[in-house]
């Protein structure tokens, strides 16, 4: 360990930035429901003391941009310990700013999209909670530390998910998002364990023996494991299993759409800022561990992921499912930076989708909540008379998410796909993720245009699925065509803007998404250069890196492409009726319908895994009931039958003959009292006969 | 010191069945008995020396010398830990007893003579009184199920009874056979573990089963034999797959109360001796039985996992997730005997199999016991109503209840903060490297444990409120309080768990060496 | 033939006239007499062998006979004594009458 004094005061407290929201929750979870106030108060005020010294940590790592850890031992087996330990380097900085300040402006936004639920205060518990756990998670130096606050993390989301516990489908999305979720975790689990016993420590960094360092890296790269596989290879793959099921990539994506059943904040930072980013921070805090052929795998996962879930979003109705597609293709986006580029490509992303997508997600919320609870975008429509700030702000965020130039997502998102164009392996990723940026466009105009333009429909409004789901409305009462919505559905009667505390952050997170781009852009990396701890020139020939300005020219010419084919199908005419088919509904209606059936992925796992499981849980139990049961009652039975047999051998066998033997033995005595008559003299006859009979026998026998 | 500490309990009994007519002075006396035994366990637990390998605070007194029996208690880091364990969970069951008005004065006696025989048969290092202890707590046991179980308790019991009978038979003989072969001219054999141990690993043992027992050709087959009757007796009670067909019944008939002394205490006495006398007695052919063994592990974790999904009834799902907690236990057992040599990094790995099964079995005891005891006050609210389909929304009604289920429900599951988590990662990260297939598979266990887990909260706790249990009343202020320490230390346990670990480790580190000097021979 | 096969043959003779007597006579004195006469052919056997064995220098034989014939006196006081009991308790001496012996 490294001599206190040696170390900035920061990096020896920096366990106060996760441990401080922990502390608040705890607090706030044995606080009574009359004390909301209190709890929301703890939450924020601790998140923004996390955020101060979040800066700090940042100072620090801008001032010396190496890796700094504090490491402690934690438990003992036998005579060896587990260390535990947390780190400050560039990218858990980077991190901490970006959670910590998002984390406080979607705290404060829960102020007011919260205030009129009556257990806000439990809400804010679980909130700081997560948000303890995911510092956590970013500032630990053991994979083992960054697993146990991973699984918290992934208890919050679970618990924040299901939230409004009353409604069936919420609970059954959070049991979906937490098994899900822990399929891939239990790949991690394996991997951590494997990468234990080949590194002898969990440790990132510890003075060149931690499992990111040197020495281990080269003694693990030299065994082989079955198929060839180095066994390096086999334990960033099981590594990245847990990064698949928390960023919800392919093929364990299905939990994230589902999870949009929490609370829009929650949304907003849990499953599109922070959490599932922390499978790509995952994957780019283990980068050294990660072979040339499991960055294979993982620049494919996330190409494929990143169009996958963009097709699904073209054709979904509710604004948060939307963007919770979005946010999985975009996840995908990161994941193929970081296959194909680096840390630097796949976190830049991280960093500004973290921005824009947390500010869709509370647009979004914004939006819901102006509108009493309705969340599907055909019953909205010319909103943005009614919430300007809203719509403002959601116009920055979309065009940063679609990749207009100059915007954030732009900058990140071109050096991807200029990663993936100059990637040796293959070209398909960067088709995949070109086809993706067209249609990332085209979705986010179909909805802005259903949500912010055209006249209000409310009138004939469908009662969309979600709806129904979530009020517990009867099937009978659907009608496919016109139908007055049911009394009890919240029907959007006032749209109005939300109150200052939600716009605030709405605000505040536009301009990052708009300006954020240019701390990374090719005439400035400063963000690229801080990562590797190099300092940034300012220089325009950063552009003139060969086949950048081409690809940058074909992106832009795909997100215009994707806004014009938006604005064909959505905007040229306004959609009038929220019952009219969609646009593209009536050029492909089979296609239509299984994208918005969400390529019945959900059905398939439905009649395949979860069938089989179930099909085992029976067949499991009945082993149990009759096979292991049954052979214990078969050795019952044949005891019991034993035990009669043994009955039937005594009454019949044994006792009979023991009785039968006493009869004759008295029969026999009877017979021979008969000779004892009481004349003597028949005795001595008796006598002289066996006399005589001895002699001749006596005689017989001397006389050979 | 130790003797007083099973003597305690004992006389507790005693004084309670005399008290037996009053219910009030009964509980009350059983209570404070109880918490006496829990001050007495604790004392042994701050006073034993965490860095010292061997037995400490034995006894020895002659009783029958000539035929090898001796008066022999002591314990180490893994008695003192289950002496804890088993005082603790009396506590809390007697705790949970306090308002079932079913249960009288006879049962706090019963249950205080099982914690004495409890006591008695972790502290044992003689196999004659040992095992008289063992059969002892089964007394007790069988009685609470038989007569304060619920409708099918008179089957339940009997089987319970009988089937770990069978298992202690085949223990007895096993030890005879032992003793006989210990046994040279002029000088009787042994029956101490302790001692048992020593010969094993210098090999005296097989050469004594060689000359003294000609059952078969080979001594290698009369020990192994001698290996599987043992394990008959600790798998029945451990309840190993496919040996645990009396727990889920035993578990569903028997009152919630009794099902914490269960599984809470008596589920231990079969891995604790897996650890006190398979790992040390027959290393060699536990290594021999190696393969069958890990699939009779993996069969624990991995099939109850499965049919606890498939049960109705909320008893029997946890009693299958206890035969699943279980189940870890075996494997970290069995891979800690396995083979390797002189390798140094194995001989680590198994040290940390070896503590997370300790850790384990700590865990499971408290996380169980307070899973059932939550379950017992949900059926005293529900009038005995404890299907899994019978209710909804719960937390909506009863918040602090199932907060506090939930918690349990976590730990249960493993989720890293509470008490679960560092017992099994240890016991995977010792497990992968000796068997790594075994553990993959095992690991389904873990997916399968959240799987039915979260089904009962998405059941009983979440959806719509069922109208039926509007006026169920949350927890009273008494019954918070004493299930708050209890979910403190669940916590503390996840967070730091050096607790036990630091207590335990040169006991896990004198195992280790042990097996590793055994196979240098 | 020897002096010895002499001897034992009188002592055969004297034995078969004493076994008649016993086993024929109903009279209980004379069975008595019968048996007295057995007894007799014995004692002469024990002297004819002692007599002509290899050491007739020891009084083995006569010594034998000697308390033979005492131990024959006192038997048959005894039995005179039993069939004078008898004879008053069943007045007969008839001893095909006598059957309380009877198993």
């Amino acid at each position: 360990m490294i001599r206190p004094e040696t170390v900035p005061w920061i990096v020896r407290h920096l366990w106060m930035i996760p441990v401080l929201p922990a502390a608040a929750a705890g607090v706030s979870a044995v606080l009574k429901k009359s004390q909301r106030k209190l709890s929301a108060g703890l939450a924020i005020g601790s998140m923004g003391i996390a955020f101060v010294l979040a800066l700090m940590a940042f100072a620090q790592a801008l001032a010396q941009p190496v890796v700094r850890v504090n490491n402690f031992p934690w438990m003992q087996f036998g005579d060896q310990w587990i260390v535990l330990g947390w780190l400050l380097d560039p990218l858990a900085a980077v991190m901490l700013v970006m959670v910590t300040f998002v984390g406080l402006l979607i705290f404060i936004y829960s102020l007011g999209y919260m205030a009129h639920d009556d257990n806000r205060g439990r809400f804010f518990c679980f909130l700081s909670l997560f948000a303890g756990a995911m510092l956590g998670v970013v500032i630990a130096n053991s994979l083992l530390l960054l697993f146990m606050c991973w699984e918290v993390v992934g208890l919050t989301s679970y618990l924040l998910i299901g939230f409004w516990f009353h409604r069936p489908a919420a609970a059954a999305a959070a049991k979906k998002a937490f098994i899900t979720t822990r399929v891939g975790d239990l790949g991690l689990l394996i991997g951590m364990v494997w990468l234990y016993s080949q590194a002898g420590t969990l440790l990132f960094y510890n003075q060149g023996t931690g499992c990111l360092e040197q020495g281990a890296i080269a003694a693990m790269g030299a065994h082989v494991a079955m198929g060839g596989m180095a066994v390096s290879t086999a334990m960033g793959l099981l590594i990245f299993c847990g990064a698949v099921g928390k960023s919800g990539q392919v093929p364990l994506h299905v939990w994230l759409p589902d999870a949009m059943e929490g609370p829009t904040p929650v949304s907003a930072l849990i499953h599109a800022a922070t959490m599932v980013a922390a499978g790509v921070y995952l994957v780019a805090r283990v980068y050294p561990l990660m072979t040339a052929s499991a960055l294979e795998v993982v620049a494919w996962v996330g190409a494929i992921t990143a169009l996958f879930a963009a097709c699904i979003a073209v054709a979904q109705n509710d604004i948060k499912r939307i963007l919770a597609y979005s946010t999985v293709s975009q996840l995908g986006y990161m994941m193929l930076g970081l296959g194909v580029g680096g840390v630097a490509v796949g976190m830049f992303h991280l960093i500004t989708h973290a921005f824009f997508k947390a500010l869709l997600f509370l647009g979004a919320g914004s939006v819901i909540h102006g509108c009493t609870e309705e969340q599907d975008i055909r019953n909205m429509g010319g909103l943005r008379r009614f919430m300007p700030v809203t719509f403002a702000a959601y116009t920055a965020g979309m065009l940063a998410l679609c990749g207009f130039p100059l915007f954030a997502g732009f900058w990140s998102k071109d050096a991807i796909l200029d990663a993936a164009h100059g990637w040796g392996v293959s070209r398909g990723p960067f088709y995949l993720g070109a086809a993706g940026a067209l249609l990332t466009a085209f979705y986010m105009t179909r909805q802005m245009y259903y949500v912010f333009f055209g006249p209000q429909r409310v009138n004939d409004a469908t009662v969309s699925a979600a709806a129904v789901a979530r009020h517990a409305i009867p099937a009978e009462a659907i009608e496919p065509v016109v139908s007055p919505r049911p009394g009890e559905v919240c029907i959007i009667t006032d749209p109005h803007e939300s109150p200052a505390v939600m716009t605030g952050p709405l605000v505040i997170l536009a301009i990052f998404a708009v300006l954020l781009g240019f701390v990374g852009w090719p005439a400035w990396p400063w963000f690229q250069n801080f990562l590797a701890g190099k300092t940034a020139t300012f220089d325009w020939g950063g552009f003139s890196e060969p086949g950048l300005l081409s690809v940058m020219m074909t992106s832009t010419v795909i997100v215009f492409a994707g806004l014009l084919l938006g604005w064909w199908f959505y905007g040229r005419k306004a959609i009038t009726r929220a019952n009219e088919p969609d646009a593209l509904e009536r050029l492909q209606p089979g296609i239509f319908r299984a994208l918005a059936d969400r390529l019945y992925v959900d059905e398939i796992y439905g009649v395949t895994v979860i069938a089989l499981t179930r099909f085992l849980a029976g067949f499991a139990s009945w082993l149990d009931r009759w096979i292991f049961g049954g052979l214990v009652r078969l050795v019952a039975w044949l005891a019991v039958g034993v035990g009669w047999m043994d009955l039937g051998l005594d009454r019949f066998v044994v006792n009979g003959g023991f009785d039968e033997g006493c009869r004759e033995v008295a029969r026999g005595g009877r017979l021979l009292s008969h000779l004892h008559n009481g004349r003597v003299q028949n005795y001595l006859r008796v006598l002289a006969a066996a006399l005589v009979v001895l002699t001749v026998l006596l005689l017989w026998g001397h006389r050979g | 010191m130790i003797t007083l500490l099973t003597l305690f309990p004992l006389v507790g009994g005693l004084v309670v069945l005399a008290l037996a007519a009053s219910r009030d002075l009964a509980r009350v006396m059983a209570v404070v008995f109880a918490t006496g035994s829990l001050v007495l366990a604790g004392l042994s637990w701050y006073s034993l020396n965490p860095t010292h390998p061997g037995m400490q605070f034995e006894e020895w007194h002659a009783w029958a010398p000539s035929l090898g029996i001796w008066y022999h208690v002591g314990v180490d880091g893994l008695g003192v830990l289950m002496l804890v364990l088993s005082a603790m969970v009396v506590l809390m069951s007697l705790a949970a007893s306090w308002r079932n008005e079913k249960q009288g004065g006879v049962y706090f006696a019963l249950v205080l003579f099982l914690e004495a025989g409890l006591f008695g048969t972790f502290t044992a290092l003689n196999f004659i009184h040992w095992f008289v202890y063992w059969e002892l707590s089964l007394i007790p046991a069988f009685f609470m199920v038989r007569l304060w179980g619920g409708k099918g308790r008179a089957k339940a019991a009997a089987q319970f009874f009988l089937y770990t009978m069978v298992g202690s038979v085949a223990l007895l003989l096993a030890f005879l056979a032992l003793f006989q072969a210990t046994s040279t001219a002029g000088h009787p054999g042994t029956f101490d573990f302790v001692e048992l141990a020593q010969l094993a690993q210098s090999g005296g043992l097989s050469t004594a089963l060689a000359q003294n027992l000609h059952w078969f050709g080979s001594s290698e087959h009369t020990a192994m034999l001698l290996f599987w009757a043992a394990f008959l007796g600790f798998a029945v009670k451990t309840a190993v797959v496919p040996f645990h067909t009396w727990l889920p019944s035993t578990y569903a008939e028997a009152s919630s109360e009794t099902t914490m002394l269960l599984t809470g205490a008596m589920s231990k006495m079969g891995v604790y001796g897996f650890l006190r006398v398979l790992l040390p007695i027959f290393p060699h052919q536990m290594q021999q039985a190696m393969k069958p063994l890990l699939w009779m592990a993996v069969a624990t974790i991995v099939l109850p996992a499965f049919a606890a999904w498939a049960q109705k009834d909320l008893k029997r799902t946890f009693a299958y997730s206890s035969i699943n907690h279980l189940g870890y236990c075996v494997l970290g057992v069995c891979v800690a005997a396995q083979l390797t040599g002189s390798d140094v990094g194995l001989a680590q790995e198994k040290a940390a199999a070896l503590t997370g099964v300790l850790l384990q079995m700590f865990s499971h005891g408290l996380t169980a016991a307070a899973l059932f005891w939550l379950i017992a006050l949900l059926e005293r609210r529900s009038g005995g109503l404890r299907g899994i389909d019978d209710f909804g929304g719960l937390r909506k009604i009863v918040p602090v209840f199932s907060g506090m289920m939930g918690i349990a429900i976590f730990a249960s599951l493993g989720l890293p903060g509470l008490n679960g988590f560092p017992a099994e990662f240890l016991i995977f990260k010792g497990a992968f490297p000796l068997a790594p297939w075994a553990s993959s598979i095992s690991v389904l266990g873990l997916l399968m444990t959240a799987v039915f887990l979260l089904t009962v909260i998405q059941k009983v706790f979440s959806g719509p409120v069922n109208p039926k249990w509007e006026a169920m009343p949350d927890l009273t202020v008494t019954e918070r309080l004493a299930l708050a320490p209890v979910l403190l230390v669940m916590l503390l346990l996840g967070l730091y768990p050096q607790l036990i670990t630091g207590m335990v480790h040169s006991t896990v580190t004198q195992w280790v060496l042990s097996m590793s000097a055994g196979i240098k021979l | 033939m020897t002096p010895l096969a002499g001897c034992l043959l009188v002592s055969a003779l004297l034995f078969s006239i004493g076994l008649a007597g016993a086993l024929t006579r109903r009279n209980a004195i004379l069975v008595l007499a019968g048996i007295e006469l057995m007894l007799n052919a014995g004692n002469l056997n024990f002297i004819a062998f002692w007599r002509f064995g290899p050491h007739p220098e020891y009084l083995t034989g006569m010594m034998f006979v000697i308390f033979s014939i005492a131990v024959a006196a006192a038997e048959a006081a005894v039995g005179l004594a039993l069939i004078l009991a008898i004879y008053r308790h069943a007045h007969t001496s008839d001893v095909s009458e006598i059957t309380e012996m009877k198993g």
